[in-house]
């Protein structure tokens, strides 16, 4: 179980990065009616760990976050890149006790 | 066997003639008598805003034997020999005649006198700006006009352009006497008085004479003028001095057959030295159309030529004019159809046949924006709307219609373009088809033509608002809607996107809602905007201090050279003329800007859509040939606008003479010294589609330059869609150039005073941004890789080494599983 920070601190729409004990680094995101999604930071388009810092939106509805290097979309709640079907991130598990977000 | 063709003359039409056969199978040699490469005379006029020939240069002609400055003396038609002035015998398989015309000048005693001037050339420009400054006439210098048409007037503008007050003489008792009639004329006339022409019409000069340094003209109403330079505008003549004992036509010019050929089968004449079967034409359109038609004869083709459509649509002095088909109704039995309206200084004419069912021609004075859907109807049944008072010209056009007329392009042509799918915007159709690239004034039309083919020009941002972006930007500068949530909530659909987000966050920013990182903004900002600096490939940033004008003093040299040298940043040089320093993680971004604050430097902004830099040449301080400040007037406007959110990025420059060392004319917006001032030029690209900026005012002072920045500037940001940059922007503006220059210069819409207030606000505004964020606990604690474990480097960035510094080792991309 890693904690990643109190819930307060989140925003909804938008996500923040969270290392786990054996250097893997997770995306947490708050979307705006209140849930929370975790993906694999890492863009596999980029190979860089920065989703965690894209814009989060929906596309036709679907919550979803773009990679801030070159635009894919992914879905938040299963990971899959909208734009090229083949391709997903992982999906992790979060949840929120006592306040806290936590991977378990 | 190769065969030669020799072309004499190398004006616009002979220009035209060797493009067209640049890539055909005969060897090309052309005569030019002027030294210089062929250039837009009929664009003349605008050579008094820059004094650089350059700018009026026609495409340099490739795969041919350009002769300049070689004047053809002789032809020997039995031995197919032409002999240029240096003594060079080239022999032809054919031969084109395109000599052009030469001034008529009426024989008004005095006309040889130092300080007359004929206007036809780029030197006759020069020889008369000569004249001009040699003057010694305190204030605005007097000059006279002989020839009120056409030519007369662009005469007039160029002596307005180089500050002298001209009076302008026509024989005829009417201004353009062949393009416009009597009410459209004196339409005119009010409208050009106006602007400091003194017009007399139905006199002429009965002499000039010299008397000291000026130049005194009677005119045979008894008038007489103190003046400082004359300049003969009246009429051209077809120029056939070259004599080849060939048959001139009625009016002069080598007479032809309909395929431009002279009674020699060998010997071609085209353009305004040519008089097809009688008629000469002295204008350019038809002298392509002529170049066309012997191309074709030559390589084999049975093209004649089809006639000429004199229907012309100009500016003159600010003042559209129009005029086609039959302007004056000399068709028998012609009716008119008049609107004179005074107070809004719009005149129309509508010719029609006897029976009201036939449009034969008009008169466009004060407004012309009907010509592009009146012009082709020419011939055409003519829907009985028009015919009303205030009739609309929005009617259905023939598909035979004629729609670009500077490229021959028809209705049927384009539409077909739209529904093969080939064009979907005007961008596309003028790469496909040419039409809308020559005059421009067809672009409204080919707009029409698209929506009325079904293709959607959807002006929708993206799926959660069916607004454009300036839409978008008048709801939230009305509403005054501070959050995109009430934004989206009140007039989109959805949570909002990638693409929206951020435009809407740009346009918050534009109007002046504080800092950019707040906590109602930050989650709409591209990582760029979120971290205020530029993301790498690898996820690391950039970052670029703000160095205005490109002047820095050694001290702050060293600061940055040591904030590299202490984080380990790769440095190097940009285009803009700062300094990009790059390889930071986040964590790293507030203190490498803790020191750059503290030694004196600000946000240079290069991760936003915002002013970059306004770049600069050394200027008078140091060049020895620069005629203005640049560098203090490139670091005032980049101070003014730094910080200045857009729908793109915005680049700037100042050069401190004509020689452009700042290369201001690839700008957004650009200035260029001149002698009395300062040439402002908007528009302007690098990048994948290059282009030049125009030139939106001259010679004009500091303060009202930046006054017309300060308008273009956000008139461009109130109306551009998202990611449009000045160039594309200007490109797709109804009414381009002209109608932005109505805009921001003549105030035609009224909103100046409103636009340079919203850049008065802007510059109060202003804060460094970086200085926000480092004076802010919260938004500082953003800047983490890991939330859970602040201070920790994203375990994934490594680097090595290159050329003696740091550079990322790539991750393991393009490979994606896919």
């Amino acid at each position: 179980m890693t904690v990643v920070c109190d819930f307060d601190l989140l925003r909804p729409e938008t996500g923040v990065a969270a290392l786990l004990p054996d250097g893997t680094q997770v995306a947490v995101f708050l979307t705006a009616d209140g849930s929370l999604h975790a993906l694999d930071n890492i863009d596999p388009f980029s190979g860089a760990a920065v989703l965690s810092r894209g814009i989060v939106g929906d596309r036709g509805g679907v919550p979803v976050v773009v990679s801030p290097v070159y635009k894919q979309a992914f879905e938040l709640a299963t990971g899959k890149c909208l734009d090229e079907p083949a391709v997903s991130v992982a999906v992790h598990q979060v949840r929120v006790r006592d306040g806290v977000v936590e991977l378990p | 066997m190769t065969q030669t063709l020799v072309v004499i003359g190398n004006g616009m039409v002979g220009h035209r003639l060797v493009e067209i056969l640049r890539d055909s199978s005969w060897r090309i040699v052309v005569f030019g008598e002027e030294a210089r490469p062929a250039y837009d005379r009929v664009a003349l006029s605008s050579y008094v805003d820059t004094w650089n020939s350059a700018d009026l240069e026609l495409t340099p002609l490739t795969g041919c034997e350009l002769r300049l400055g070689e004047k053809a003396v002789s032809v020997d038609r039995e031995r197919r020999v032409v002999t240029g002035a240096s003594g060079i015998e080239v022999q032809y398989d054919a031969l084109v005649l395109a000599t052009g015309s030469v001034p008529f000048v009426p024989p008004v005693p005095g006309r040889d006198l130092p300080g007359c001037h004929v206007y036809r050339t780029i030197d006759d420009l020069d020889d008369i700006r000569a004249t001009v400054q040699a003057a010694d006439r305190p204030g605005r210098h007097s000059g006279m006009v002989l020839g009120g048409g056409l030519l007369g007037l662009e005469a007039a503008n160029a002596l307005r352009g180089m500050g002298v007050s001209p009076h302008v003489v026509e024989l005829a008792p009417r201004l353009m006497p062949i393009q416009v009639d009597e009410g459209g004329a004196g339409l005119l006339k009010r409208l050009v008085e106006k602007l400091d022409l003194t017009v007399h019409t139905g006199t002429s000069a009965s002499s000039i004479e010299r008397d000291g340094t000026r130049l005194i003209a009677k005119l045979a109403n008894g008038v007489e003028l103190d003046l400082d330079v004359v300049v003969f505008s009246a009429g051209i003549r077809p120029r056939t001095d070259l004599d080849l004992g060939l048959e001139l036509g009625p009016r002069g010019g080598y007479l032809v057959d309909a395929a431009c050929r002279t009674a020699d089968p060998r010997v071609f004449a085209i353009g305004e030295c040519a008089s097809v079967e009688g008629v000469a034409y002295g204008l350019v359109a038809p002298g392509y159309a002529m170049a066309e038609v012997v191309a074709d004869q030559l390589s084999g083709g049975t093209k004649v030529f089809p006639g000429a459509d004199l229907s012309t649509k100009l500016k003159l002095l600010g003042v559209d004019v129009a005029s086609f088909g039959d302007a004056h109704a000399t068709t028998e039995g012609a009716l008119e159809v008049v609107v004179n309206n005074a107070v809004a200084g719009t005149y129309s004419k509508l010719v029609v046949s006897d029976d009201a069912k036939t449009l034969l021609g008009g008169v466009l004075v004060g407004d012309a924006s009907a010509y592009p859907s009146l012009r082709p109807l020419v011939g055409k049944e003519v829907p009985a709307a028009l015919l009303q008072p205030g009739g609309s010209v929005d009617v259905e056009m023939p598909a035979d219609a004629q729609v670009c007329s500077c490229h021959a392009v028809t209705k049927q042509t384009i539409t077909d373009a739209i529904q093969s799918g080939v064009a979907c915007d005007v961008a596309e159709l003028k790469a496909c088809t040419k039409a809308g690239t020559g005059c421009g004034s067809c672009v409204p039309m080919l707009k029409k033509l698209l929506t009325d083919c079904g293709v959607e020009q959807s002006k929708a941002l993206c799926e959660h608002f069916t607004y454009s972006r300036a839409e978008l930007f008048e709801i939230v500068r009305a509403t005054r809607i501070t959050t995109f949530t009430a934004l989206v909530e009140k007039h989109g659909t959805g949570r909002g996107c990638d693409i929206c987000k951020p435009a809407v966050a740009s346009i918050l920013a534009s109007l002046n809602n504080g800092h950019i990182l707040s906590e109602a903004q930050v989650s709409l900002q591209d990582t760029n905007d979120r971290f205020l600096a530029n993301l790498q490939r690898n996820g690391t940033y950039s970052v670029v201090p703000r160095i205005p004008g490109g002047e820095i003093t050694p001290e702050k040299l060293i600061v940055i050279g040591e904030v590299a040298r202490d984080f380990g940043l790769y440095t190097k040089i940009t285009g803009g003329q700062r300094i990009d320093l790059f390889g930071a993680t986040v964590e790293q971004l507030p203190q490498i800007w803790r020191r750059l604050v503290d030694a004196g430097f600000e946000s240079g902004h290069a991760y936003g859509k915002a002013l970059r830099t306004v770049k600069s040449c050394v200027g008078t301080t140091w060049c020895r040939y620069g005629v203005q400040d640049s560098v203090g007037l490139a670091i005032e406007l980049e101070l003014r606008y730094r910080g200045l959110r857009s729908p793109h990025k915005l680049k700037s420059a100042v050069s401190g003479c004509a020689r452009e060392c700042a290369e201001a004319r690839g700008k957004d917006f650009g200035v260029i010294a001149t002698e009395n001032g300062w040439n402002l030029y908007v528009g302007g690209n690098g990048g994948f589609t290059p282009r030049h900026a125009d030139l939106l005012v001259s010679d004009v002072d500091t303060e009202t330059l930046i006054k017309v920045i300060d308008r273009f500037l956000m008139f461009y940001i109130r109306t551009a869609d998202r990611l449009q940059r000045t160039s594309a922007w200007l490109e797709g503006l109804d009414g381009g150039l002209d109608h932005l220059r109505e805009v921001v210069v003549d105030d035609k819409l009224g909103i100046c005073d409103d636009l340079e207030a919203a850049m008065a606000a802007h510059v109060d505004d202003y804060a460094d941004e970086w200085k926000g964020v480092l004076e802010d606990p919260e938004k500082l604690a953003r800047f983490t890789s890991f939330v859970n474990a602040p201070g920790t480097p994203d375990p994934t960035i490594s680097f090595r080494a290159e050329r003696g510094q740091r550079v990322p080792v790539q991750l393991g991309i393009p490979e994606v599983v896919r």
